[in-house]
């Protein structure tokens, strides 16, 4: 839990037993001080907001600086927008210059305006990767918010303990690459755990990964495994807000659990709900760690996902103009994809108010 | 803990069977599989095939984990009975830890601090600035890593801890949000009188503020420590020598080695269970911490 703090003498207190700060300012001195040993203490500066000058001449023009807010605001800003401009800011501006070159890495590149677009446009490769990405976003976030519902109505209902919780959100905390290389193992057509006891119902043994047809649905599977117990646990979140009364009100009208689940739970969980899925689609529209480890875009490109394409295009092939066409492509269709799905959800207003 | 919706009221014992069942077979999904990676990890590799329906280990042994780790005498027999692949995952672990330190510590620094100003200080361009960190949230990272693979490969960063953590270390959008969400859910009186007491604002910051939020400092750290443990897509493109390799690059190669024929499952799964193990001990001591964590990095 966060702690939520009130000002009350405790608080008080417990800053005054603080030591070693680097600013040599004591704060919130004792009231006995005030008149006698301490300089601040004797001329209590008045806050402005603006951050008007305080004249502190004990210390100099340096420390006065240290009470001017705008002053203080751009150093504490200084590092955080300096790695935002550097890493985010100016590579963003950078992708969409690339976009605009054909570069190799190996010669300078060479501005061809917008000639990457109408290419991209054309490649039946592009288009064919989209819609296996999208099938991919379709065979997961379905099935992944109603296990996700399910689970946290039945987390709600019976069992709070925060070790079925643990255990429910175990996969999603194991890395990428281990839950892939995980079920790589479990379904290994002749060593594997899974197919063994496929093998003991008598249904043969299936080569989940080496399939075209299947070895798209079994990534999005070990996806839903990883993903629904983090669903769940936000859904749970999301049911606990809703005000018991509510529920109360709706038993006394008569209206029985799946009458209250419809009428109550689901359309109050909407925030939740917009949440889990904008990013839950954003996060499995860019899918890539669980197919490098797997199939590798293989078998017969079935599961050359968008960005596992534009990873091929930059990295192997090393048409860095290309790749950055394809994933500026990529971010205008997520944000499309966004704004309809907030639309739609109509994020912004909540049944509460 | 009475439930006020009371589910099938016609045989309420029964619902709540059904209901438990689900949940324990949701529990049973979601740690089967990790289990038979311990199972396998523990078991000898050369009863892989007899035993792959075992519920348990067979022939128990420590030996995958050592030989992944390289704590056996290269000379040792059992290095000779099967074509093992090559690892060095102890040296991965290492660099998993010191890549999570890297990214993880000064994010955290420098994004609180970030997170104060647009929290509580007034200055020029407050509102566009953030603005500007929240939509860098919308972009794939696919986008950004082609640039940043370029700028990392010019300044010489490649295969460098600095260059895999750069990204991460001075912010991430996230870790701005999060702290400056939970900054503005504080009542600012603390704050108010200990300036009028003539605190200045890094005193404030240090003394007060810090100290306050240190739950959610907490949180953070865990949430931002997981993600960097578990991350993949960008220590592959910048960090694929071995000596500063992740963990999951680690597995990756190591996986690709024996692309053509059947894979080293036993070391395989002794790397994967390696892994888990710091994710497991820190859901063992920190549970509760853990899974709050997650339900606050929710929608508020």
């Amino acid at each position: 839990m966060v702690t939520r703090v009130t000002c009350g003498e405790s608080n008080a207190g417990f800053i005054r037993g603080v030591v070693g700060s680097p600013f040599a300012v004591p704060l919130m001195p004792p009231r006995k001080m005030s008149v006698s040993s301490s300089p601040r203490a004797s001329s209590p500066p008045t806050r402005s907001p603006s951050g008007g000058s305080r004249a502190r001449g004990h210390y100099g023009p340096f420390h006065a600086l240290l009470y001017r807010e705008t002053f203080c605001a751009w150093i504490f800003i200084a590092p955080a927008l300096f790695g935002f401009t550097v890493f985010y800011l100016l590579p963003a501006l950078r992708a969409i210059y690339i976009s605009l070159t054909n570069w190799s890495l190996l010669r300078a590149p060479k501005f061809i305006g917008t000639a990457n677009y109408p290419h991209l446009w054309n490649d039946a490769n592009f288009w064919n990767s989209m819609k296996i990405t999208v099938l991919y976003v379709l065979y997961n976030i379905p099935i992944q918010t109603v296990i996700g519902l399910l689970l946290a109505v039945l987390l709600n209902q019976l069992g709070r303990s925060v070790i079925l919780r643990s255990i429910i959100l175990a996969p999603y905390l194991i890395a990428n690459v281990i839950a892939a290389i995980l079920w790589f193992w479990m379904l290994d057509p002749i060593l594997g755990f899974g197919n063994a006891m496929l093998q003991h119902l008598g249904l043969g043994r299936i080569p989940f990964f080496s399939d075209e047809r299947l070895a798209l649905p079994t990534i999005a599977a070990v996806n839903i495994w990883r993903h629904m117990g983090l669903v769940a646990l936000l859904f749970y979140t999301g049911i606990q807000t809703i005000p018991r009364d509510i529920y109360e009100a709706a038993r006394i009208e008569g209206a029985g659990p799946w009458k209250s689940f419809w009428g109550i739970t689901l359309p109050l969980l909407r925030p939740t709900m917009v949440f889990v899925l904008v990013t839950s689609i954003i996060g499995s529209f860019q899918v890539f760690d669980s197919i490098a480890v797997t199939t590798l875009g293989g078998p017969a490109n079935s599961t050359r996902t968008i960005v596992w394409y534009i990873y091929e295009a930059a990295f192997v092939n090393f048409r860095m103009g290309y790749a950055s066409a394809m994933s500026c492509a990529l971010f205008l269709c997520l944000a499309v994809v966004t704004i309809v799905q907030m639309r739609i959800l109509r994020s912004d207003k909540s049944e509460l108010g | 803990m009475k439930s006020v919706v009371t589910s099938f009221p016609s045989r309420p014992n029964l619902g709540r069977w059904f209901g438990y069942s689900i949940l324990a077979l949701f529990a049973l999904i979601s740690l089967g599989p990790i289990w038979i990676a311990v199972k396998t990890a523990l078991s000898d590799s050369r009863t892989l095939f007899s035993t792959a329906s075992s519920f348990l280990p067979q022939d128990f042994t420590l030996f995958n984990i050592q030989r992944v780790l390289g704590w056996v005498n290269p000379a040792d027999p059992r290095l000779a009975q099967m074509s093992f692949g090559k690892i060095d995952f102890f040296r991965a672990l290492v660099n998993s830890g010191i890549f999570t330190a890297l990214a993880v510590v000064p994010q955290i620094a420098c994004s609180a601090m970030a997170a104060y100003a647009f929290a509580r200080l007034r200055f020029q361009g407050r509102r566009l600035i953030f603005f500007l960190f929240l939509s860098a949230t919308m972009i794939p990272g696919v986008v950004l890593f082609i640039p940043n693979f370029i700028l990392i490969k010019d300044l010489g960063w490649l295969n460098t801890f600095q260059g895999m953590a750069a990204p991460y270390a001075l912010m991430t959008p996230f870790a701005v949000f999060f702290l400056r969400q939970m900054f503005l859910s504080t009542p600012r009186e603390l704050e108010e009188s200990a300036l009028i007491d003539g605190a200045s604002y890094f005193a404030i910051f240090f003394r007060i503020v810090l100290p306050v939020h240190r739950s959610a400092l907490a949180t953070l750290t865990i949430l931002t420590a997981l993600s960097a443990w578990n991350e993949f897509f960008w220590p592959f493109l910048v960090g694929r020598s071995e000596s500063v390799r992740v963990m999951a690059v680690a597995i990756n190669a190591f996986r690709q080695q024996q692309a053509g024929g059947t894979p080293d499952w036993s070391g395989l799964m002794a790397c994967t269970v390696l892994g888990i193990v710091p994710i497991a001990v820190l859901l063992v001591l920190f549970g509760r911490k853990v899974v709050e964590s997650f339900q606050y990095a929710g929608p508020r």
